[in-house]
């Protein structure tokens, strides 16, 4: 069998997107850790356009970007499938991962601001968690319909990472009153196994956001 | 079949991209007109109530917003003449560079949007990000897709037509011949690939349009 891997970064979202895509398939596949505030030559040989994890490695041929990488998984193993086979279905799942990715600064504003900026910047990841919540998952029990899917992939980022950037920026704004659905969305998700098992260390993400978000909110010296 | 509807804006580039793959692949459709700056219409609000955006395609009734999913739902529903390759390692490239196009449309617009000193930064940080595409997107190819047109030359389409335009307009040149020889190449292969030059904007009309976009995003960021 051809050798899959995955570069990675313990943090990242969007490497674990790829790799609970994988987990989800039953493909074995090697995991290389990289420290992406000193990166690699390899990686750098690897992604030369973005630089970024995640980047995956099948049968000697690289793939970057990790909304590309799961398009190329699904093609690939087609057993246990993240997209729907009805081709609006399809479409609308593509659309979701794309508004998740596209309003990332919306979302995250609110992590590196402070003051009345941060307040406002909440205000705007709470306008776009509505639109998720209202026209993307709507009642059902994930975004892809009765099992989990590639926008759920997409998206899981809300499922841990968030709470951990509410913690280090002292607010909240996926609150239960507000975004009763997402919650729901978020403890099935956990529930489902490949995710239980496989999430950063809360606690360890926490310590993390607390680094990064002192190093956003640093006055800047001149 | 099912009528195919597409909600599209004229001088749109990313609507354009839907119009073109539908004429590739022999699809019929029909065409409505909304009008984007000042009066959208209520069909447009109803379908595409997250954005409210073109283009907008309507197959069976149901509808699809944002260009690059539509691409993809257009490439599985009406197969003939394929904008994608066979090979999953092709695909993925065809995705990656079509996605590169999305990402990076605010540094590839920079230039049109500004003046002055942040024009000629504008303009630097474009051309960087043409550089890359040129060298490793396009690199010695006919077309980003091979020796076919494929979905990345849709995304990247607007160099080829609307990019002069805009450059005219704003007073600076991106793309020449002797800086960027193969996206220049390209550019004229695409514009006079016979379905493409088919079915591009009036060249005066966009002068018009565009001069009076940049007018108001100029005077947007100075007030």
């Amino acid at each position: 069998m051809e050798e899959v891997k995955v570069i990675g970064f313990w943090a990242s979202p969007y490497v674990y997107r790829v790799t609970w895509a994988l987990n989800l398939k039953g493909v074995e596949y090697e995991y290389q850790e990289e420290d992406v505030f000193n990166k690699s030559d390899l990686l750098l040989q690897y992604n030369p356009v973005h630089k970024k994890v995640p980047v995956f490695v099948h049968g000697g041929k690289r793939i970057a970007e990790s909304t590309v990488i799961l398009e190329y998984i699904e093609e690939t193993w087609p057993q246990n499938p993240l997209l729907p086979t009805d081709p609006h279905a399809r479409a609308m799942a593509r659309f979701w991962t794309k508004f998740g990715d596209d309003k990332k600064p919306d979302f995250f504003g609110f992590f590196k601001s402070a003051g009345e900026e941060q307040i406002k910047a909440a205000k705007e990841a709470q306008e776009c968690l509505k639109i998720l919540e209202e026209h993307g998952l709507e009642d059902k029990k994930f975004f892809d319909g009765d099992k989990i899917g590639m926008t759920d992939l997409s998206l899981g980022w809300l499922a841990f990472w968030l709470e951990a950037m509410e913690g280090a920026a002292g607010v909240q704004v996926l609150d239960v009153n507000s975004f009763p659905r997402l919650h729901a969305w978020i403890r099935n998700l956990k529930e489902v196994p490949v995710i239980k098992e496989n999430h950063p260390d809360q606690t360890r993400l926490l310590a993390y956001f607390k680094w990064l978000r002192e190093m956003y909110t640093k006055p800047a010296t001149t | 079949m099912a009528q195919v509807t597409l909600f599209g804006f004229w001088p749109s580039p990313f609507v354009y991209r839907v119009i073109w793959a539908l004429k590739l692949k022999g699809v019929d459709y029909e065409y409505v007109e909304e009008d984007m700056l000042y009066n959208k219409s209520d069909r447009l609000l109803k379908y595409n109530p997250v954005h409210k955006k073109v283009p907008v395609l309507v197959h069976a009734g149901k509808p699809i917003a944002e260009s690059a999913v539509i691409l993809e739902y257009i490439e599985e529903t009406w197969p003939q003449n394929p904008l994608l390759p066979k090979d999953p390692h092709g695909r993925a490239l065809a995705r990656f560079w079509t996605k590169f196009g999305e990402d990076k449309i605010p540094a590839l617009f920079g230039f049109f949007m500004t003046e002055g000193e942040q024009q000629v930064t504008a303009t630097k940080e474009g051309q960087e990000q043409l550089r890359i595409l040129e060298e490793q997107g396009l690199g010695d190819k006919k077309f980003f897709g091979g020796d076919e047109i494929g979905m990345a030359d849709l995304e990247f389409g607007w160099l080829a037509w609307w990019l002069e335009v805009l450059s005219e307009v704003a007073g600076v040149k991106v793309i020449e011949a002797e800086s960027f020889p193969r996206l220049y190449a390209w550019i004229q292969r695409f514009k006079e690939f016979p379905t493409i030059k088919e079915t591009l904007p009036d060249r005066s009309a966009m002068l018009t349009y565009f001069k009076g976009r940049r007018a108001t995003f100029l005077a947007l960021a100075a007030s």
